[in-house]
């Protein structure tokens, strides 16, 4: 046998770095899991995300065309939740619409993070006249009426689900942005970052490796807030009319209900609880996730 | 002087909210530029008319010049009050939105001293249980303010009180219904404004609840306990007023937002505010109203963050050291 020497030593470091990599997966499900809200929210959430996979499958009618009488109350034969006005029937309507609110809720959250992410990093990193300019920006967006602009902007360009996806991930990337220069400004004069900066590691590199991976704990937080005000969002634009008329959508519905509130009140009433429910899910997901990744603040609280 | 640097504050707070000012004016300016359609043929309408006569239209309306220039005009027409005029009710937009104004102020208002009240309550009685029944009860209305669309809410409390009960009528159509003037009939407006309120009942109840709660585990709430005083008294002389400040600050950052929400919520009664009004030229592509009340509330929303800072100096005085 040879001395031992530094190469001898690197499987062992690599083996041992993957092993705190599995602890602390497991050491996060051990803290989230004893958030019990969470696990059940985390539970729905898969449940609603395979419902909207499979609603073509799961749902007993079409949920565009009427296939009963109009207006029959929950419960009817054939028709757990009743139907519209037009007779089409709403529980089918109720597990199509998870699909619109799914995906905008996902997309517009992975957008603002991308964008957040960038910009905070930036702001945080470099400092100077870089984060001064950023964080004017971000304040800038902070102070916009997100929901009466994006109203209005959907209303002037149309409607459609692409735009709408993009006009409310425009509006919803600060939050995120001004966690992560929080995390890049005391994390940039760390001792491994030097570290990193002295052996050469270009800046981009030091970004995107070293400090945010380090930072991550709270940006997955925000985008679970995200997720959750995105549908909601989503649903008071559709409440507008301004939704995709050719979906399905939860707040499309509550507009058609508000018409028939005397006549009809299943029409409110399911649709409501469905937002309700999902947005709900996505706040306390966001609480389980704050507490299993930040146990100190849970401790100061 | 105790306060005598909260004027140069509140003159530097202004001037930093002039740019944010100019940036909602050039939004404006750009969506009313950028959006699709001839404006020229809106004001018109469907019906063909010879190109001399949408010329006239469009160097009547200064549609006909370049874009920069329409741009100084637009900031020159702003400096005047002069807010475009409607092309679906051919009425100056100014009038239009001051003709709402009041439904929404009393509206707002009214949500946020409600939402005030209840928020602090909540808040208070969280704190004081922590980690007991009350304090869950509170947490779990905290979430479900901020998770119910106040629209939706808005749909249920009509099922429930209006259409059910029959205690309170549906919507705010009052002098169409031949009940007196809405804005003093005190009816119409229960439902709305309870219904705007209970997200700004969560944020404030949120607030209140850990300020409470950091400013209960300071040193000073400590020396006073040992030396006796009353639990109840140490909140109402103490903590109260040292967990004030971001409390405040909360309500104050949220009064534009109360504004935006109430577009939604004034959909749902009819309430006959700006957000009615909002409602209304979406549906008939009335771009000057639109992008007027967009103007409207986000300048209401930078106004109203510099008048909180301004107050938050006023009651916290450590301020002053940074």
């Amino acid at each position: 046998m040879s001395t031992p020497t530094l190469h001898d030593a690197t499987p062992n470091a690599e083996a041992a770095g993957l092993a705190t990599q599995e602890n602390a997966l497991g050491e996060f499900w051990y803290r989230f899991s004893r958030n019990r809200a969470a696990v059940v929210c985390l539970f729905v959430v898969i449940v609603v995300i395979a419902a909207a996979l499979l609603a073509p499958l799961i749902s007993p009618y079409d949920p565009m065309s009427g296939v009963g009488a109009a207006q029959q109350p929950p419960g009817s034969p054939g028709h757990l939740l009743g139907t519209d006005h037009l007779g089409r029937d709403m529980f089918s309507q109720v597990i199509h619409g998870a699909r619109v609110s799914l995906m905008v809720g996902f997309v517009v959250a992975a957008f603002a993070t991308v964008l957040g992410v960038l910009i905070g990093a930036l702001a945080g990193y470099y400092g100077g006249w870089v984060d001064n300019v950023l964080m004017r920006v971000t304040e800038f967006f902070q102070t916009l009426p997100r929901l009466v602009l994006a109203l209005i902007i959907v209303a002037l360009f149309g409607s459609g689900l692409t735009k709408l996806i993009l006009v409310v991930a425009i509006l919803s990337w600060p939050q995120t942005a001004r966690v992560v220069r929080t995390g890049f400004r005391t994390l940039r004069s760390a001792a491994f970052v030097d570290a990193a900066r002295v052996s050469g590691v270009p800046s981009w590199r030091i970004i995107a490796t070293e400090i945010l991976p380090n930072v991550l704990a709270p940006v997955v937080v925000v985008a679970s807030l995200d997720v959750a005000s995105a549908i909601l969002t989503e649903a008071s634009l559709s409440f507008f009319g301004l939704g995709d008329p050719n979906v399905v959508s939860w707040g499309g519905m509550l507009q058609q209900a508000q018409q028939y509130l005397r006549s009809a009140w299943w029409m409110a009433v399911f649709p409501g609880i469905a937002i309700a429910v999902l947005v709900l899910t996505f706040n306390v997901l966001g609480d389980g996730l704050n507490d299993a990744l930040n146990p100190r603040l849970k401790d100061k609280d | 002087m105790r306060h005598s640097w909260i004027p140069l504050f509140a003159l530097k707070r202004l001037l930093f909210a002039i740019p944010l000012v100019l940036g909602v004016v050039i939004i404006n300016f750009l969506l009313i530029q950028l959006a699709p359609g001839d404006p020229a043929t809106v004001l018109v309408g469907d019906f063909p008319v010879p190109e001399e006569y949408l010329d006239r239209i469009r160097a009547e309306y200064g549609l006909d010049k370049s874009i920069p220039e329409q741009l100084i005009a637009y900031l020159g027409q702003l400096f005047q009050g002069n807010l475009g005029v409607s092309f679906s009710k051919r009425q100056d937009v100014l009038t239009l939105l001051l003709e709402r104004m009041p439904a929404t102020l009393k509206l707002t208002l009214s949500a946020m001293v409600l939402a005030t009240i209840v928020g602090v309550l909540l808040g208070v009685v969280a704190a004081k249980y922590r980690g007991r029944a009350p304090d869950t009860a509170s947490q779990v209305t905290t979430l479900l303010g901020f998770s119910v669309p106040e629209f939706w809410l808005g749909q249920i409390l009509i099922l429930l009180f209006a259409v059910t009960l029959g205690w309170l009528p549906l919507g705010g159509d009052a002098p169409v219904r031949g009940d007196g003037d809405v804005l003093f009939n005190l009816d119409y407006l229960v439902l709305p404004a309870v219904a705007l309120s209970f997200r700004y009942v969560a944020l404030i109840a949120r607030m209140t609840r850990s300020s409470l709660l950091e400013v209960s585990s300071a040193d000073f709430v400590a020396a006073t306990r040992s030396r006796g005083v009353s639990e109840s008294l140490i909140l109402r002389r103490h903590t109260l007023k040292n967990a004030a400040p971001p409390v405040i600050t909360v309500i104050g950052y949220n009064f534009g937002f109360i504004l935006a929400g109430s577009v939604m919520v004034e959909t749902v009664f009819g309430w006959p505010g700006i957000g009615r009004l909002l409602y209304e030229s979406i549906t008939s592509r009335d771009y000057p109203v639109m992008t007027a009340i967009l103007l409207i509330i986000s300048v209401t929303v930078v106004l109203a963050n510099v008048l909180t800072d301004i107050v938050h100096a006023l009651l916290d005085p450590r301020l002053e050291r940074k």
